[in-house]
């Protein structure tokens, strides 16, 4: 008897609280689809029909199709320069023995406990005068900069993991050191740049204290920082608010749902140092 | 950290030309070194100096330390802001830590289903803490958001209140919307670390009739203790760094009377609002909350190591 009870009420407890992870999403979808006026009237409900009216005026009147243009783009852009760099130190400092390697590599390894958020003053003036303010190349820069100690760590913790022999022999064969890195280790990192591309994917897209800062026209906003304006123009209009908030969580939904294991994965890389 | 970087018996590394060494080595290098370490080192040195706007004035060593911590308001508000990230952080312990390390016992004795419930409870995770900010406000705004609609549908009318408008409840409200989006990253790590228990441990407890309770308790708890260990230290990190969630639910202010207020808010504010001295106080500021930051999470490390055990 007790057996069957057990489970049986932990089966409750986890589907509660699956419900209070997932109920406030559910309504803020919900809302989306409803009218305004019908949610002022009646704030938790169901739409009468399904319309997208609301998606239309957010992504079109409130511009939130700019700044997930915006966001795309200054998200891809750091996060390809990112791996890439850190790639080919990580693979430089794993493979090849030079004077100084055991101090650059510590050196990277030492921003994972540098709050960088600190030095914003700095780069503010470091910006200006190298005119990256209210540039997306000046975010890029930026973004790519500091994901390279995370991007760094985990690929080098693979690197050591991953036999040699491969690229021993294909050396034998006579290939060069490019080709080396390009035709045979690349392929084999495969997996550990698919956890780094998804976790440096997710800060990124959703940082707002950057380009609070550094970014002052509106066409060249991120969606974080295109929302805080949003919720100041259409703040009686919450219909249109839910739908803006749903686009800008649709990219991540979208990684979340093709890519849970890299993300498992990340979240333990990172933890158990 | 030196141990990643020293090479490991078994293979040779290989001595290469010093240009791929350096065509290979010097982006990171440069990019990270520009636009993450220099800044760093810059706010040193920009806080050991007067400003008058962005014009350098005299050298007064720690002398914008002093002031930052003696003149008013900033005198006020920075034991303020520190005893709020203190509640913060005691109460993210308190009940992130808490119901992650619940979760993860349920679902380790629980296996079915366990990767949906994962996934269900780390998706806020990865939603953007502005956007989790708002979507909170607006569930939460006085007259017609869904959760005191909903309690005055159940009878509760006198518990219907503007919860982020109240400055008794704006910080529990941001706990516990914190831990919320959160509560996925511990439950993760809890659940590595019980799958690395050996099971034996367990049996020979049950098997010298201990409860459930004290397995638990006097068992496996103690294994768990390098697993508490990171979480204390990235839970310690993260609510002494928190920004967007406060200014999505506050505004750069800190919400009612400045309930929420914290260092974050307080550098952006000291920085970017501040009077003529703004650069010189704020890197002031700046360093201090670094040594703070860092100086505590080292401790806390090496405190929390001793106590860890090995099965």
């Amino acid at each position: 008897m007790k057996r069957l009870v057990v489970p049986l009420s932990a089966q409750v407890m986890l589907w509660t609280y699956a419900a209070i992870a997932f109920g406030p999403l559910v309504l803020v979808v919900i809302g989306s689809f409803r009218s305004n006026a019908d949610i002022l009237q009646q704030p938790v409900g169901l739409p009468d029909s399904v319309n997208l009216a609301n998606y239309l005026r957010a992504w079109e009147t409130a511009s939130v199709s700019t700044y997930f243009a915006n966001s795309i783009l200054v998200t891809v852009g750091a996060v390809a320069l990112c791996v890439a760099v850190s790639t080919m130190a990580a693979y430089a400092l794993s493979r090849w023995r030079f004077r100084g390697r055991a101090l650059l590599a510590a050196f990277f390894l030492s921003g994972l406990m540098i709050p960088a958020k600190l030095g914003l003053l700095p780069v503010f003036y470091m910006f200006q005068s190298m005119g990256l303010i209210d540039t997306r190349l000046g975010l890029i820069l930026l973004y790519a900069a500091s994901g390279v100690p995370f991007s760094f760590f985990v690929i080098m913790g693979f690197m050591r993991g991953l036999p040699t022999e491969l690229e021993e022999a294909a050396r034998l064969d006579g290939a060069g050191e490019g080709r080396l890195f390009v035709s045979v280790a690349l392929p084999l990192m495969r997996p550990a740049l698919a956890v780094v591309t998804v976790f440096q994917f997710a800060p990124t897209w959703n940082d707002f204290f950057y380009p609070l800062v550094l970014l002052r026209s509106d066409d060249k906003y991120t969606i974080p920082v295109g929302l805080t304006r949003f919720f100041g123009e259409f703040a009686t209009d919450r219909a249109t608010l839910f739908a803006g908030l749903v686009i800008a969580l649709v990219p991540l939904a979208l990684v979340f749902a093709f890519a849970t294991r890299q993300i498992i994965a990340g979240l333990t890389a990172g933890m158990s140092r | 950290m030196r141990r990643l970087a020293r090479r490991r018996g078994g293979y040779r590394a290989n001595r290469v030309a010093w240009r791929w060494i350096a065509a290979f080595c010097l982006p990171a290098l440069l990019l990270y070194g520009l636009f993450v370490v220099v800044p760093l080192v810059t706010a040193f040195y920009y806080g050991l100096f007067r400003w008058e706007g962005i014009r350098q004035g005299e050298f007064v060593g720690l002398g914008n330390y002093g002031e930052v911590l003696t003149r008013y308001p900033l005198s006020e508000e920075i034991p303020a802001a520190l005893w709020h990230n203190g509640l913060f952080f005691v109460g993210t312990m308190a009940i992130q830590n808490t119901v992650g390390l619940g979760l993860a016992v349920l679902l380790y004795r629980n296996p079915r289903g366990k990767r949906f419930f994962q996934t269900v409870f780390s998706l806020p995770y990865l939603i953007s803490p502005l956007i989790v900010g708002y979507i909170w406000s607006l569930l939460l705004s006085p007259s017609f958001g869904p959760v005191n609609f909903m309690l005055r549908t159940v009878g509760l009318d006198s518990w219907a209140r503007p919860w982020l408008g109240e400055p008794d409840t704006a910080l529990p409200v941001l706990i516990l919307v914190n831990a919320w989006q959160w509560v996925g990253g511990p439950m993760l790590i809890f659940l590595a670390a019980l799958g690395g228990i050996p099971r034996e441990l367990e049996e020979a407890a049950a098997m010298d009739g201990a409860s459930a309770f004290r397995t638990f308790w006097s068992v496996r708890f103690p294994l768990l203790m390098p697993a508490v260990g990171v979480i204390t230290v990235l839970t310690f990190i993260g609510c002494f760094n928190i920004f967007d969630l406060v200014y999505a639910l506050g505004g750069s202010d800190g919400g009612p009377g400045g309930a929420m207020d914290v260092l974050g808010l307080l550098y952006y504010r000291t920085a970017f609002e501040g009077g003529t001295n703004a650069i010189g106080e704020s890197s002031a500021l700046a360093i201090m909350i670094f040594a703070l930051v860092f100086g505590i999470s080292v401790v806390l490390e090496r405190v929390l190591r001793r106590r860890e055990v090995t099965p």
